[in-house]
């Protein structure tokens, strides 16, 4: 991809060879010790242009970044609580950052509501080792909103159902 | 999980060098040899331990579209829309949560068009109402944890 290639939408424009690396990564780098040569094998180009285009990808946030994901549960994170908030909504801004700086919170998203049943417009997910420790953090999320915030709930999850990970071509 | 895998997490998250052997230069910075790296990180997959290695792609700036949904289920109806909702390849990950709604899902759909007419096909094949919770607004997604 080049350099100009992001729209004014913040969408890449991926040619096909692109998505012929985002199909051969998406589910993990080879773990060999020359992985963009194998990648480029794979799709047929040189590992130059493989680390080029990823380079690029990279770049312009396409790849958040490239690294290992922890998997919270087997982590000994068994507490992972999505905590959700109804503040009012010229304020969500603001507290989707302070609260997506705080050091136990791995996302924070500004989401719609659904009067009357759902009327939580943010959403931080916080992860601690058990519950006690989620609702501690809970109530540091809650301290720092103060009157802002009509409700929130902690959603703690009780089973995980699918996690396959995206796919994303 | 000893010390070494510790560090291989904790400096990992992010980071991981584009160039022809990228596992010796990290390998180098660990102080520990590329096939030990490599091995290890093999058994962290294995052991789940690590969801993945790899890059992280941005969904939405690659075109595609993403959502969380949600779905307020009777007790009886669960097991049968788990596997309703799991048989589409859309669906990256799906939690049961304890709430009125659930079920919680994440779509990734090739288009952001898409997301809309699976929201109906789910809707149709489970005869429940799919609460649809796209982000307007992302504030920090990453990771800053610390074994």
């Amino acid at each position: 991809m080049s350099d100009s290639s992001l729209t004014s939408d913040n969408r890449a424009t991926l040619d096909e060879i692109d998505r012929a690396i985002v199909r051969a990564t998406q589910a993990g780098l080879p773990l060999v010790p020359e992985p963009y040569q194998q990648v480029a094998d794979e799709v047929g180009i040189s590992s130059q242009e493989v680390q080029s285009r990823m380079q690029c990808m990279l770049d312009q946030g396409c790849i958040r970044r490239i690294g290992a994901v922890p998997n919270h549960y087997t982590l000994g994170f068994r507490g992972n609580g999505m905590t959700v908030w109804d503040v009012p909504d010229e304020k969500v801004r603001e507290y989707g950052k302070k609260i997506g700086d705080l050091d136990f919170v791995s996302h924070a998203y500004h989401r719609p509501r659904h009067l009357p049943e759902w009327s939580y417009n943010l959403f931080a997910m916080v992860h601690g080792k058990d519950r006690s420790e989620v609702d501690h953090k809970t109530a540091q999320i809650a301290e720092l909103l103060g009157d802002d915030c009509q409700a929130h709930e902690v959603l703690c999850s009780s089973r995980i159902l699918k996690k396959t990970g995206l796919r994303i071509v | 999980m000893d010390a070494i895998d510790r560090n291989i997490i904790n400096s990992l998250q992010g980071g991981f060098p584009i160039c022809d052997s990228p596992y010796r230069v990290v390998a180098e910075q660990l102080g520990i040899e590329e096939a030990d790296l490599l091995q290890r990180l093999e058994r962290m997959l294995e052991l789940k331990q690590l969801s993945r290695f790899g890059p992280m792609y941005h969904a939405e700036r690659l075109g595609g579209g993403l959502s969380l949904c949600a779905m307020k289920l009777p007790e009886a109806d669960f097991e049968r829309v788990v596997e309703q909702v799991n048989a589409h390849p859309e669906v990256a990950h799906n939690y049961a949560r304890e709430h009125q709604l659930n079920m919680w899902f994440v779509l990734a759909t090739e288009t952001p068009e898409r997301i809309e007419s699976l929201l109906i096909e789910i809707e149709e094949e489970t005869g429940y109402h799919v609460y649809n919770m796209p982000k307007q607004e992302e504030f920090y997604v990453g990771l800053k944890f610390d074994l």
